[in-house]
């Protein structure tokens, strides 16, 4: 607990910068020179001396790319365009060798994560164990600092069960055969603008396998942060969960406070096999820019995980309130019969932020159902859009599909927008959607302040409550945190 | 305890209070009676610090202090309390969460040291007993669902739980029937003593059988228009409010 526990104080001490993660750390990094061509995709991958299957995948990713055009007709997002040329590509903690065990990692790169709150250390982690009421289980640790993953914790602990989770470069030389036979099978190297950079120069990320009938003991999580300067972050994460096995995988991410705008474009695959489970929960707090809408991330990630198997499932659970510029969809192809796709967001903007994400759920196989809950939350004069797909292909008979997208509006300033798409192309399916948009009310606001609550509050206890039905699904660790920030997000929007 | 002064208010543009009078000493009970529409959940409203009223003249002090200069907020903490006519709802904060955040957000002003959840919740176990409330309410999202009986408990359960030193009650007996009527008096009545005042705001006499006035007085077109001792209740009772130009078909 005490790592978690610090976490939440480190939270709640509120300094005057709102964004308390705002802090660079000074390490001398090796960095690829700014520029884009097949040059800088081959020098990442020669940095991580891939094999040649994989460099030639990214040069495919690359050249499709060059010929793509920038997302910007339909997402509800403005801002200028973006210098793909103007950005680093590769940024490495500079470092000998790969560290072999924690004393080796940069006891600066250490002080950060500590700045952060990431339980590292693996006695921190033990101590949490003990602490937590004997119910709290370990986490294990993966974090990526810009390009590299620096350390994984526990990750003997969890060899012995036949469970790989390490960066996706160490796995490309581990477990190349099951690199290879995933990578890209759920999002392929053409599947959008984004998604296909990221393909031609990820630079790290996780990569998880849990094997046959395997119910992985912890919570497996990954910590990402952005510090150098003009450095996009393209991390690509793999999670495999094989047939009968299940996994709970945690992501939370920061970025120091830079006044102009770093992108990230990351992307995510989950493959379910039969029987199998995995629980994706992301709190997402980078930089959103200051109070005039200076700086800040600009997030357009890919997130999508493949029911493959019978009666598996996929729950991404997501509480964004970072990053100026959101894009992202985190969906579900339900293949397997009986399988379940299950997408729980809450999503804050305050200032200047803008947000354009939703789900999307895609019916393959009989009887699959999903879930869908969305809660936006808008304040300053931010903009939000819940965009979401239910598709049902002809296939899929006695799909069943329930959504649920509330919105709640905090000043007059900002707004809110919903587009659901539904296709159902299959009968007896059955699709549901609501919607509601409320404001927080005068007479809510003045209640709690009589029982002594002040403004700020107030305005934190009830979007909290709004956004119960999501943080409940957040593993406990991560609930306590994301209730913290869900009041911190929020600071100034009322009065 | 509390010494309004000519208290004028108004709404939109449009005077409420045209001018009340009164004083309430420590360990008084007030009661306020009055036909609707006569300014007394304004009353109410502006002595808890309510946004949207302007105080065109007069002062109010409460324990020395100038109660119209401070936030609402700081009216709870300094002991302030309103039971609300209208409770409002707040979905998906559970009772317990709201007390214990109003607690301690109170302590916390107060430089009191706050109450962890094993302490908060043999307090609050102990209030919910008393007032004939269950668990199973202390775990509901704040008024959502509630009867209007319920709410009304739930409000008398928050002043038992933040122990005020002036209460306000506004209407705290309608939409009980009679025997959550006398649980809510007995939760109030518990909590009368000598260094606490109350200012109970009713449309009928019936709640006043239960929790005994000192004082009764007479609001009427935004004026205290007769004061008197618990008397004056029954005679309300039984001649309406027509000597104060009232007409109503009550
Ligand atoms: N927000 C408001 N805007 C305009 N008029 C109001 C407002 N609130 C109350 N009033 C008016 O003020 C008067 C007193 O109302 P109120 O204090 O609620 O009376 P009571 O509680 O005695 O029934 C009524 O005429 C009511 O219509
Ligand atoms: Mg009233």
């Amino acid at each position: 607990m005490a790592a978690t526990t610090e976490t939440v104080e480190q939270v709640r001490a509120v300094t005057e910068q709102k964004y308390k993660y705002g802090f660079t750390t000074d390490i001398e990094s090796d960095v690829a020179p700014k520029g884009l061509n097949e040059d800088t995709v081959r020098f990442i991958s020669a940095k991580k001396e891939e094999p040649e299957w994989l460099l030639e995948w990214r040069l495919k990713a690359f050249r499709v790319w060059q010929e793509m055009e920038e997302p910007r007709h339909w997402a509800k997002l403005s801002y200028p365009p973006i210098d793909y040329q103007d950005a680093h590509y590769y940024a490495a903690p500079k470092m000998k060798d790969r560290p072999k065990s924690l004393d080796e990692v940069d006891p600066e790169l250490l002080k950060t994560y500590e700045k952060l709150g990431i339980p590292l250390r693996e006695q921190e982690i033990l101590a949490g164990v003990e602490g937590a009421e004997g119910k709290s289980p370990a986490i294990a640790v993966d974090a990526v600092f810009d390009s590299v993953s620096v350390a994984t914790t526990f990750k003997a602990k969890l060899e012995e069960m036949g469970i790989i989770f390490c960066s996706i470069s160490e796995a490309v030389h581990k477990c190349p055969e099951l690199v290879q036979k995933y990578l890209g099978s759920v999002v392929p190297y053409t599947d959008n603008f984004y998604a296909t950079l990221n393909c031609a120069v990820f630079t790290d990320g996780s990569f998880v396998y849990i094997p046959k009938g395997v119910r992985c003991p912890m919570e497996l999580s990954t910590y990402f942060r952005i510090n150098q300067a003009n450095t996009g972050q393209f991390e690509r994460t793999l999670i495999i969960a094989d047939e009968g096995s299940y996994v709970s995988y945690l992501e939370g991410c920061t970025a120091p406070q830079r006044d102009e705008n770093q992108l990230h474009a990351a992307v995510v695959e989950l493959v379910a096999l039969d029987d199998a489970q995995i629980k994706y929960s992301t709190v997402q707090n980078w930089y959103p820019g200051n109070a005039e809408g200076v700086g800040g991330i600009y997030n357009f990630v890919t997130k999508r995980g493949a029911c493959r198997g019978r009666n598996s499932k996929i729950s991404w659970t997501q509480v964004e309130t970072g990053s100026a510029i959101t894009w992202k969809y985190p969906s579900c192809i339900l293949q397997g019969d009986n399988s379940v796709g299950e997408f729980y967001s809450v999503a804050i903007t305050n200032n200047f932020q803008q947000a354009d994400t939703g789900t999307k759920m895609i019916h393959i196989g009989k009887n699959t159902r999903s879930t869908i809950v969305s809660k936006g939350i808008s304040a300053g004069r931010a903009q939000q859009t819940y965009r979401g797909l239910v598709k049902i292909l002809p296939k899929a008979e006695g799909a069943r599909n329930h959504t649920q997208c509330d919105s709640l509006l905090i000043g007059d300033q900002c707004g809110a927008h919903t587009v659901p798409y539904i296709e159902n192309r299959n009968r007896t399916a059955r699709v549901e959607h609501e919607a509601t948009t409320a404001k927080i009310s005068e007479d809510q606001l003045f209640y709690c302040r009589q029982r002594g609550l002040s403004e700020e509050d107030a305005v934190s206890l009830i979007v909290n409550g709004f956004c119960k039905e999501v943080l409940k699904e957040l593993p406990m660790e991560f609930a306590v945190e994301a209730q913290k920030l869900v009041g911190i997000s929020l600071e100034g929007s009322v009065g | 305890m509390i010494e309004i002064k000519n208290l004028h208010a108004t709404v939109d543009g449009k005077e409420i209070l045209k001018g009340i009078d009164l004083t309430i000493n420590p360990g008084e009970v007030h009661a306020i009676m009055g036909p609707n529409g006569s300014g007394k959940s304004t009353l109410s409203y502006v002595l808890a610090g309510r946004d949207g009223y302007e105080i065109t003249e007069g002062s109010v002090s409460f324990c020395g202090k100038d109660l119209l200069e401070m936030e609402p907020e700081e009216r709870a903490a300094a002991g302030l309390f309103l039971a609300f006519q209208y409770p409002v709802e707040i979905p998906g904060v559970a009772n317990t969460t709201f007390l214990k955040s109003a607690l301690n957000a109170i302590r916390k002003q107060r430089g009191e040291p706050e109450l962890d959840a094993m302490q908060f919740l043999k307090l609050v176990r102990e209030k919910t007993k008393a007032l004939s409330m269950t668990d199973e309410m202390l775990k509901r999202a704040v008024n959502v669902g509630f009867s209007g009986g319920e709410k009304k408990r739930n409000e008398t359960l928050q002043m038992a739980v933040l122990q005020p030193k002036f209460a306000i009650l506004d209407e705290t007996d309608s939409g009980l029937d009679i025997d959550a009527l006398k649980i809510v008096a007995e939760g109030v009545n518990a909590l009368r003593s000598p260094e606490r005042s109350m200012l109970v705001i009713t449309h009928y006499q019936r709640l006043l059988d239960y929790i005994v006035p000192d004082h009764v007085h007479v609001l009427a077109f935004g004026k205290i228009q007769r004061s008197g001792g618990k008397e004056l209740a029954l005679e309300l009772e039984k001649n309406g409010y027509a000597e104060f130009g009232v007409n109503e078909a009550a």
